[in-house]
């Protein structure tokens, strides 16, 4: 029997006898399954958690139909396999497979892995043993797929440098076509892996680790980072793509339960407020609209691909998005006629005006989100969300007036020179909302707010602070739990030692490679996973690695220090992240860089005009 | 207009359950440029009524559906656009139109006929023939399903066991599946011994009640 063979007679045996057997056939409306031998190129796109909350990840839908539209070359999906599969697989040396042709995935010549956000690393590591691929870079032949990865959390690619032949840094539409022209003449060459490695180092965007090497000082702190073979080559730029391409449309149908079921449509990449903890709004500049007349066609053409019954629209500020205004009652008019509902995308209170509001009261009245951030002004000057408390309040009573009942609220805490009065303002604010809401609702109303604990991300003014202390953050938290005391508004915060994890790994170097795979090997799994995530775990791999990990942690950094992520470069320069550190110290906010340009880089490193790159295809 | 749809489901959508299969259909129909009628009220339901359902893992060979459509069309064109839209593992074999106000299809379904395929070559035809009888002779089969206590041999209304073409055993079961007791073949199979990955059933048809047949 050939491998696929073997794959496919074991899950006839023996996919009933475990938990969601749907997550591991594929076949879903929209997958597409090419002819494996007459395609000359075999991309695999992974992503480390279960298919369930893996299907709708967008970034993949775009790679997926990117590489797809080619001739030469074939896409396929691979997810986690829950605990019991693992089990399973591995009790019958069964290796991973794709879903689309059942091949193992040491038989593709590419296989990328998307990562969204850190707390997946133990899940990539057990997804390549899983396949029988060496987990080390250094250990891999050219027997072995070249192994990639991209997504916001590469923006720190270096804790997980050993297991990553090359990242990619910022935006995949462009990119990933030169890899595979990369990779086709490789293959074509049949030439050591190394000249493979030499050829992707040479394409803008990709990072590769084993080229740059780093020393440390006696301290334990960077000492340098260099390029071993090229020393001129002292940084890598993310890529950008000057003009976002039309949107994916044909998205996959699942045929179990899978989370977000609905056609989504990016309607604009980038954000311009510059809010100083949001790592996103940071690495995604500069700002690119997509035109109304697109988006709409689009969320059209979704519907009657995939006939899904809800579309949303995706972006990190869409109230900012130029057409609003005009796309929302659109998009609300073609839903309805098409009986499908829509979901609202992000919104932000301070650009969103009383005709937008009134233009989103539908039938029905689901929970309405904002996102204060913080409960004083003072502290909302220091992070830059320029919004006084007035506002909030004006906001939420045209919510209730308007016939919402349901308000949820995101703040976050541990933010730098943070007093006990910025913590009392959460719960005054949310007070106050919440008498609003009783005089306009009456006891209809309900409040939900949710707190985060800030964590101090890269490439962001915060960088060079530390993580709160578990006691101030566990202080803060009663204080709001006591100020919310008998009011009947939910609260919720994460786990402190649950955040820990994204901490280290965010803020890492080089050296918690060592950290990621010893926690692999003592069971980590599915770290995003609250009932799966063991802090101790974690403990025990720092402690064998003689790692201190309050070193990443709550030690804040010098603003000369180098940081593990130097030389990954988001065209934001580590110049204007430090003004808006000083900034926030002397309460100064930045305005939104659509009003004025305030010189973050992306204009200089990019050689564009930010205004035109905005609006072009409008 | 009311249509019923036979349909086969397999490969891919064996391990789909009947509240998702009722999803993929409003997706289908949707992807097939129909439109679906709705119930009334203040939470509108669309109007899909699934015979009966197929548990996980089993291949259904003669399934049904009703679906309310809003506009008029022939039952060949319907069966065509939507052999078009549904997912791999569904193939439409007929499309019928309905009486209108007739009783609700899950109503009108009595029983299942099942065949449950043995998989593993060293069960023999002698042993599982006998199993089979000292099973049968029994006046009941208590058994726990669900924490709750039954007896499974009222369920069982036919039995045979016989070799298919390619030399595979194969087991026919007839049992209940209306709305006061439904039968489940891998129950049988469990009290025969025989482990769950060591079968594969189909439901080879659905028993209308005498009055709707």
């Amino acid at each position: 029997m050939t491998d696929k063979e073997l794959i496919q007679a074991f899950l006839d045996r023996y996919l009933l006898t475990i938990s969601k057997p749907g997550r591991y056939t594929g076949g879903e409306f929209n997958q597409i399954s090419k002819n494996w031998e007459q395609t000359e190129l075999h991309f695999a796109f992974a992503f480390p958690d279960v298919y369930d909350i893996g299907l709708p990840n967008l970034g993949m839908s775009i790679l997926y139909d990117q590489v797809n539209r080619r001739h030469d070359a074939l896409a396929e999906r691979v997810y986690a396999p829950w605990e019991d599969m693992e089990a399973l697989m591995r009790s019958h040396s069964i290796p991973l497979f794709s879903l689309e042709s059942k091949q193992p995935l040491k038989k593709f010549d590419i296989v990328g892995f998307t990562l969204p956000y850190e707390t997946l690393y133990t899940n990539l590591l057990n997804m390549l043993d899983l396949s029988g691929i060496p987990l080390r870079s250094g250990e891999r032949s050219n027997d072995d797929p070249l192994i990639l990865a991209g997504g916001h959390a590469c923006f720190n690619p270096e804790p997980m440098h050993a297991f990553i032949d090359a990242f990619v840094i910022g935006e995949g539409e462009e990119i990933i076509h030169e890899i595979a022209e990369a990779v086709k003449a490789h293959k074509q060459a049949a030439a050591p892996r190394l000249d493979l490695l030499r050829a992707l180092d040479a394409i803008p965007g990709i990072y590769v680790p084993s080229f740059y090497a780093v020393s440390y000082a006696e301290d334990g702190l960077i000492k340098e980072i260099h390029h071993i073979h090229k020393p001129e080559k002292t940084f890598i730029q993310k890529r950008i793509v000057k003009k976002l391409p039309k949107p994916v449309t044909n998205f996959l149908v699942p045929n179990v339960k899978a989370v977000n079921e609905r056609a989504v449509i990016e309607i604009m990449r980038g954000c311009s407020r510059g809010c100083r903890f949001c790592q996103a709004g940071m690495i995604t500049r500069p700002v690119r609209e997509r035109p109304s007349s697109e988006i709409l066609e689009a969320l059209e053409q979704s519907i009657e691909s995939t006939g899904y019954e809800e579309v949303s629209l995706l972006s990190l500020s869409s109230s900012d998005h130029s057409q609003i205004a005009e796309l929302i009652p659109q998009v609300m008019r073609m839903s309805e006629s098409r009986n499908v509902t829509f979901s609202l995308p992000s919104l932000r209170v301070e650009s969103f005006g009383p005709e937008l509001i009134a233009s989103m009261a539908g039938k029905r009245k689901g929970n309405f989100t904002i996102a204060p951030e913080a409960g004083s002004d003072v502290m909302r000057t220091r992070i830059n969300k320029s919004i006084d408390g007035e506002d909030i309040l004006a906001t939420a009573t045209q919510i209730f007036k308007m016939g919402w009942t349901n308000l949820k609220l995101y703040f976050m805490i541990g933010f730098p020179d943070e007093t006990l009065e910025d913590i009392e303002g959460i719960v005054d604010l949310t007070r106050q909302i919440r008498s609003i809401g009783k005089r306009l609702v009456g006891s209809r109303v309900k409040i939900h707010i949710s707190v985060n604990t800030l964590i101090p991300k890269a490439h962001t003014a915060f960088q060079w602070l530390g993580f709160s202390e578990k006691e101030s953050i566990l202080e803060k938290y009663r204080l709001i739990q006591s100020g919310l005391k008998n009011t009947g508004i939910k609260l919720d915060w994460p786990d402190y030692d649950n955040s820990m994890l994204e901490v280290w790994l965010s803020r890492g170097d080089r050296r918690l490679s060592d950290v990621i795979e010893a926690a692999w090997r003592g069971g980590a799994r599915f770290d995003a996973w609250h009932e799966y995530y063991d802090v101790d775990i974690w403990q025990n791999a720092f402690e064998n690695n003689n790692i201190d990990p309050a070193f990443y942690s709550t030690r804040s950094r010098c603003t000369d220090e180098i940081l593990p992520w130097d030389h990954i470069h988001t065209g934001v320069s580590k110049k204007y992240l430090l003004s808006e550190l000083e900034k926030s110290r002397a309460l100064e906010t930045t305005a939104d860089c659509r009003q004025i340009c305030h010189g973050c880089g992306i204009q200089a490193n990019y050689a564009i005009s930010c205004e035109n790159i905005r609006t072009e295809s409008l | 207009m009311r249509i019923r749809i036979t349909y086969q489901k397999n490969g891919a959508l064996l391990y789909t359950s009947t509240l998702d299969v009722q999803t993929i259909w409003e997706r289908s129909v949707r992807r097939a440029s129909l439109i679906l009628q709705y119930s009334q009220g203040f939470h509108p339901q669309p109007r899909i009524q699934i015979a009966n359902p197929l548990p996980l893992g089993f291949v259904g060979a003669q399934e049904l559906i009703d679906i309310w459509l809003v506009d008029e069309r022939k039952p060949e064109e319907i069966k065509e656009l939507l052999n078009k839209s549904v997912p791999k593992g569904i193939y439409i074999t007929e499309v019928n139109t309905i009486e209108e106000n007739g009783p609700s299809l899950p109503k009108q379904i009595d029983a299942s006929t099942y065949s449950v395929e043995l998989l593993n070559s060293d069960d023999s035809i002698e042993k599982i023939q006998a199993s089979t009888e000292t099973m049968l002779s029994k006046d009941s089969l208590p058994r726990v399903r669900n924490r709750k206590s039954y007896d499974l041999r009222p369920l069982i209304q036919e039995m045979s066991v016989q070799i298919n073409p390619d030399g595979k055993i194969v087991v026919f079961l007839k049992m209940p599946s209306n709305s006061s007791q439904t039968g489940r073949p891998e129950e049988v199979m469990a009290e025969l011994g025989i482990p769950l990955e060591n079968f594969r059933i189909t439901r080879t048809s659905l028993v209308f009640l005498e009055k709707y047949a």
